[in-house]
């Protein structure tokens, strides 16, 4: 049976291990948006040997562009993103860096899930389309580099009670074919 | 010779769009209620009811639905005796869009497609608007409108069959094509099916498609019957509300036929997100 969690990012081993698909987690704390551009960057400055704009050990990053904030409010409409685009960078992220959880929507290659399995990460979906709504779960965004993508810039995100599912757990399962091994009908 | 200003049709499709990135068409909110209602799995109807609730939060609070506000997709029909005083159509809805986008605080998602630069600056905020446009009798301008988001489009294919596939190969195609899409278009779905007529033309229909009213009949008798069983084998596949594992995978199937050439079936599907933000006015 899934299980609810509360968990506050940065996330640790012990907060991930225990996690299993299908379990609900809101998520409270520090997360980073980047999408494929910003993505990109942050691989070019490791292989550069550089820092990075923000802390990974431990960090979760969302898979988000959001749209433009109203006046008064921290940010727009900011629900997940397809996560394949990141497919190619994330691996390293979690096995060199520690990147302990990714929040997107949909399938992930089978590169990111042993990553996950290998270095302790977790791959959390959150309901796309669902934008208006999760954006109330936001109380605070700033960007924090690469401004010039817009949209697609990092920004530094104070989320409450951000409600997750985990698809990719850290001993390789995978709710999506969990899921739909139970409903699907041979004819 | 009928006249409409063009600042009348700029305004048009400002509001247009703004009104469809808050507000969930009502055919749209119907069929998730009714997903809702029948899902079996407890894990997607908690996800149908975050969506029914985003519709709620998004229509009172005039917030976008999705963050991905679309490219913006029209098909417009002009009638032949009608004149645009003021400048041109295409100029006008290009303008609309910029303004709706604009002032509704929606993303700009054009980009140049090798650097991905944004293009707000170099052509538009979120320009250029894809427009189709047909030429037909009468002295009005019928314009149909949907925000078309990339995570559905990106599912989308197309292909030309030879005519011996026939109507069985299509249904295994739009299965192949729902099933290999799994979790990433945000189902619920609603697909449209194009078939006939020239490679371009089918991708064309079952975009087209995609804008009939969910729950609606298609009129032709045979394409009825297609869509029917397609309803019930795309839910059958099991994926459910965004993917997690269900039985209300798809909101709809929609088809659009034409004449094809003698010697090949063109057939195409297009995906829609359960955001399935469209909308019609005819000035």
């Amino acid at each position: 049976m899934s299980k609810t969690y509360h968990l506050t990012a940065p996330l640790s081993e012990a907060d991930v291990i225990q996690l299993k698909a299908g379990d609900i987690v809101y998520l409270t704390g520090v997360v980073y948006t980047a999408r494929d551009a910003a993505h990109k960057k942050l691989v070019d400055l490791l292989d550069a040997g550089q820092a990075l704009p923000f802390d990974m050990n431990g960090a979760v990053i969302y898979f988000v562009g959001p749209t433009p904030p109203k006046p008064g409010d921290p940010i727009g409409s900011a629900g997940p993103t397809t996560s394949y685009r990141m497919d190619s960078y994330s691996p390293k992220l979690i096995n060199e860096q520690g990147l302990k959880g990714m929040i997107g929507k949909g399938k992930r290659n089978q590169d990111v899930i042993d990553a996950c399995v290998k270095s302790k990460a977790i791959y959390f979906g959150a309901t796309g389309g669902a934008g208006a709504l999760l954006a109330r779960q936001i109380k605070k965004a700033e960007v924090i580099a690469y401004p010039e993508l817009g949209p697609e810039a990092i920004r530094r995100l104070e989320v409450v009670d951000f409600p997750l599912t985990v698809i990719n757990d850290t001993f390789g399962a995978d709710l999506y074919k969990m899921g739909r091994a139970q409903y699907e009908v041979f004819e | 010779m009928r006249e409409i200003k063009y600042e009348d049709i700029v305004k048009s499709v400002k509001d247009m769009i703004l009104y469809s990135a808050t507000n969930l068409p009502k055919d749209a909110y119907k069929a998730l209620q009714s997903a809702y209602d029948t899902e079996k799995s407890e894990v997607c109807r908690q996800v149908l009811k975050q969506i029914l609730e985003n519709a709620d939060i998004a229509a009172n609070e005039a917030r976008p639905l999705c963050q991905d506000t679309g490219l913006a997709v029209f098909f417009v029909k002009v009638g032949e005796d009608v004149k645009v005083v003021g400048g041109s159509l295409k100029k006008a809805i290009n303008e609309g869009t910029e303004q709706g986008y604009k002032e509704g605080y929606l993303r700009a998602s054009t980009c140049h497609w090798d650097t991905r630069a944004n293009l707000k600056d170099e052509v538009g905020y979120n320009l250029p608007a894809i427009i189709h446009f047909d030429l037909v009798e009468g002295d009005k301008i019928d314009i149909e409108y949907a925000a078309k988001g990339g995570g559905s489009e990106n599912v989308s294919r197309a292909t030309v069959f030879p005519p011996a596939k026939g109507r069985k190969g299509i249904i295994e195609y739009v299965k192949q094509v729902i099933s290999d899409a799994g979790p990433n278009p945000c189902p619920p779905l609603t697909v449209g099916v194009g078939i006939g007529g020239t490679f371009e033309k089918a991708v064309i229909s079952s975009k087209h498609a995609l804008f009939r009213e969910l729950g609606s009949k298609n009129p032709d008798p045979v394409l009825e019957s297609m869509e029917e069983e397609l309803m019930h084998l795309l839910n059958n596949l099991g994926i459910g509300a965004m993917g997690m594992g269900g039985t209300q995978t798809v909101l709809g199937v929609h088809i659009e036929k034409n004449p094809c050439h003698i010697a090949s079936l063109p057939v195409s599907v297009n995906v829609q997100c359960h955001s399935s933000r469209h909308m019609h006015i005819t000035l």
